[in-house]
């Protein structure tokens, strides 16, 4: 489904993503970990066409991402809090995506109604500019966007970070339901290895803009990863001394 | 500290992405700079042998200074619309051992360096050397050099009172036209003479320099007023939490009849009635409705046929380029998002076109009174909206694919009042001139009516090749695309 050929992102002859070939079938839980600069968000960036790939290209449904739109009404997404729209209120915030998804107003209502847990009170009817809400309530907001209009394809960066322990747990059902169904591919990235191993059928490990693991989950997983940093930070302590 | 200060200034200034991306525009604003002091140079030395020949038998240092308060009126004005606080993200520096009151004097101290009071300068040394020359006495003019200098000072800041009080009311204009209403219709109605007052109480402190220290205290009252307002400011959740602000929805259904840019226009409109920013475009267009009022009473300018398309183009077209400038900027906060939805471009910028049109056309339909003063100037405001419709409003949303710089419409920085400045206005000018320049030579070579025909024409082609020229224009904005998200995430 999402096929990445010869991709790679230079800044001023610094690369800082380079992927030879990476492909993500379709429906598939797709988890992407690494540390601080290791290339995840400008992936996600590549991904969704908001920056422009210095070789190569990604493909998804068999359309290249940076030469038509045609991969939009499928694809939904929320990289970050720029991703909302401060002046509305999240009702309003809702049909507004609605509205670019070809939802009406009771389709929206109808999804957003499931997410009365998650939200827990603090988001719908509650009067307030998306603004005006705390970092962990806008996150929620803008991942429960992100569903609106059935997409085929979910991009969420970093979904777990400023969120409360109880969120999270509700977060992870969330996502493990979505992958039940048919088709909806998911790719999220996250600093939180217990997080990811949960909910992902596959994680790719970036490091320094390249693939350096690409495991399918087992319960062996996430001792494999929590090894693999470990020895990061232990190599590069040696290192200073 | 004020060392320190100063480089974060610099350097938040030349490495900003607006300033490397337009040097056009800030050549363009030295070179105003330029002309306003040679033009007050001018003044300065001129001023002199002029007030000799038209008030022979007064003595020209009283006439001056009879003058000074509809200076300081107009001054309170133009600095009002033009000059703002600087600017300093301060966030960063709360938790730093820095002492809150040194930032706000920093802020303070340096607005003192503001163009707009060394202006003042190029007119007030020249001036006072010529009275030198003429013979007054050197400690009377170096005293009056020095007052004119406080009274600068004072109007600046005054003019910060009065820009924070307007910045909390919903009414943003009120403050000021409060101060300059009452101030001007004291001196109208003869009440209080405030020129006599203003100006002799001048020439008396030129006279007996001792006095000098009135206006000093005043100035110094003006600043203690800032420090205090700046200084409560000064806290996070002051300015982080402000004021929750409970949501007032209304109705917007009825733009659905225009189709499928419904859900933009409806966002747009919102963007406009709930950010204080956008907010005062609709008192500016107040203000613009009213601005024929400055020339059209005048007999003086009646037969001034060639100033008609220029007042019309900014009485109709005050919205249009006020918000049209900074499409996209407006919607740079969420810029990503909407390049990542399931939008078409085309969608979007119409909708904003659509915008503009209805403000044209009901700008338009209000400026008929102006009728009042003259068929001509209503033909003339009909010719400049179509001329708005038809060509400015493209013109300005092709000139948005420039646009480099982000607006920060959640208003988190404690000092940022309303955030526009000169360049604002500057931006606007070609988009009124031209269509002078157009007329004024057409006017001046076949007559009224066929200047007036040839700037509905130019009107009427632009909105028949409408679906041409936003092609063109959404191209451009599609190939502009990444630099846009590139800046529009850069903050400052």
């Amino acid at each position: 489904m999402i096929y990445t050929k010869d991709l790679s992102k230079s800044y001023n002859g610094t690369t800082v993503l380079n992927i030879e070939e990476l492909s993500i079938p379709k429906g598939q839980s797709f988890g992407l970990v690494g540390n601080n600069g290791a290339g995840k968000t400008t992936y996600f960036s590549l991904l969704l066409d908001l920056i422009k790939p210095t070789t190569g290209n990604i493909t998804t449904n068999d359309i290249v991402v940076d030469q038509s739109e045609d991969w939009k009404p499928f694809t939904s997404s929320f990289i970050d809090e720029s991703f909302l729209i401060g002046y509305l209120t999240p009702e309003e915030y809702f049909y507004f995506i609605g509205d670019l998804r070809g939802q009406n107003k009771a389709d929206v209502d109808a999804l957003t109604s499931q997410f009365e847990d998650f939200f827990n009170g603090e988001i719908i009817g509650k009067k307030k500019y998306l603004r005006d809400l705390s970092k962990g309530n806008q996150k929620k907001a803008g991942i429960v966007a992100a569903l609106i209009g059935n997409p085929e394809v979910i991009v969420l960066d970093e979904p777990f970070a400023n969120l409360d322990p109880t969120t999270q747990i509700r977060l992870k059902q969330i996502l493990k339901d979505l992958a039940q169904k048919q088709g909806i591919t998911i790719l999220i990235s996250s600093h939180d290895l217990m997080h990811v191993t949960d909910v992902c059928e596959r994680i790719v490990v970036l490091e320094k803009g390249d693939v350096i693991m690409d495991l399918e989950t087992n319960p062996k997983t996430l001792k494999e990863l929590e090894a693999h940093f470990a020895s990061n930070a232990f190599s590069s302590a040696q290192e200073e001394e | 500290m004020i060392k320190h200060f100063l480089r974060l200034q610099w350097k938040q200034y030349f490495r900003s992405s607006y300033w490397q991306k337009n040097l056009a525009l800030n050549i363009l604003l030295v070179f105003f700079a330029l002309y306003f002091i040679v033009v007050f140079l001018a003044l300065g030395f001129g001023l002199l042998p002029i007030l000799k020949k038209v008030y022979p038998d007064q003595d020209p240092f009283e006439v001056v200074n009879g003058f000074i308060f509809f200076w300081i009126i107009a001054d309170l004005m133009i600095r009002f619309f033009l000059q703002k606080l600087p600017v300093m993200s301060v966030k960063p520096l709360l938790t730093l051992p820095v002492k809150r009151s040194t930032v706000v004097h920093y802020v303070l101290g340096k607005s003192a360096f503001s163009f707009f009071n060394f202006l003042p300068l190029f007119a007030i040394v020249p001036f006072g050397i010529m009275l030198g020359v003429e013979g007054y006495g050197a400690v009377l003019v170096l005293t009056w050099m020095f007052t004119m200098i406080l009274i600068v000072l004072i109007i600046n800041f005054l003019n910060f009172i009065i820009e924070a009080f307007s910045a909390e009311t919903e009414l943003s204009f009120l403050p000021l036209i409060a101060v300059v209403g009452t101030l001007y219709a004291l001196d109208y109605f003869n009440v209080v003479s405030m020129t006599t007052l203003v100006g002799d109480g001048i020439i008396g402190i030129a006279n007996h320099p001792i006095l000098i220290l009135i206006p000093l205290a005043i100035l110094l009252a003006c600043y203690a007023f800032n420090f205090k307002i700046l200084k409560d400011k000064l806290f996070l959740d002051s300015s982080l939490k402000s004021k929750v602000t409970e949501v007032k929805a209304a109705d917007l259904s009825w733009t659905k009849r225009f189709g499928d840019i419904a859900p933009f226009m409806q966002l747009d409109l919102k963007l406009i009635w709930r950010n204080k920013r956008t907010k005062s475009m609709v008192f500016i267009m107040v203000i613009g409705l009213l601005y024929g009022l400055f020339f059209y009473p005048q007999p003086m300018y009646r037969d001034m046929v060639w100033l008609f398309p220029f007042i019309g183009i900014f009485v109709t077209g005050i919205f249009l380029i006020n918000f049209g400038q900074f499409i996209p900027a407006w919607d740079s906060g969420y810029y990503k998002m909407l390049m990542s939805q399931n939008i078409k471009y085309e969608q979007y910028l119409r909708s904003k076109f659509i915008l503009m049109v209805l403000s044209v056309v009901i700008m338009f339909v209000l400026s008929i009174p102006y009728v009042y003063f003259g068929w001509k100037i209503l033909v003339a405001h009909f010719a400049a909206a179509i001329y708005n419709i038809g060509v400015n409003s493209h013109v300005i949303l092709y000139g948005g694919s420039f646009n480099r710089k982000k607006i920060d419409l959640n208003q988190r920085a404690a000092f940022n009042y309303q955030g526009t400045g000169a360049v604002q206005w500057i931006i606007g000018l070609p988009l009124m001139i031209l269509p002078m320049l157009i007329f004024a030579l057409v006017n001046w070579l076949a007559g009224f009516e066929s200047g007036v025909a040839t700037l509905i024409l130019l009107g009427i082609a632009g909105i028949v090749l409408h679906k041409k020229v936003m092609k063109m224009i959404t191209q451009r904005y599609l190939d502009a695309k990444y630099k846009m998200i590139d800046a529009f995430s850069q903050d400052s």
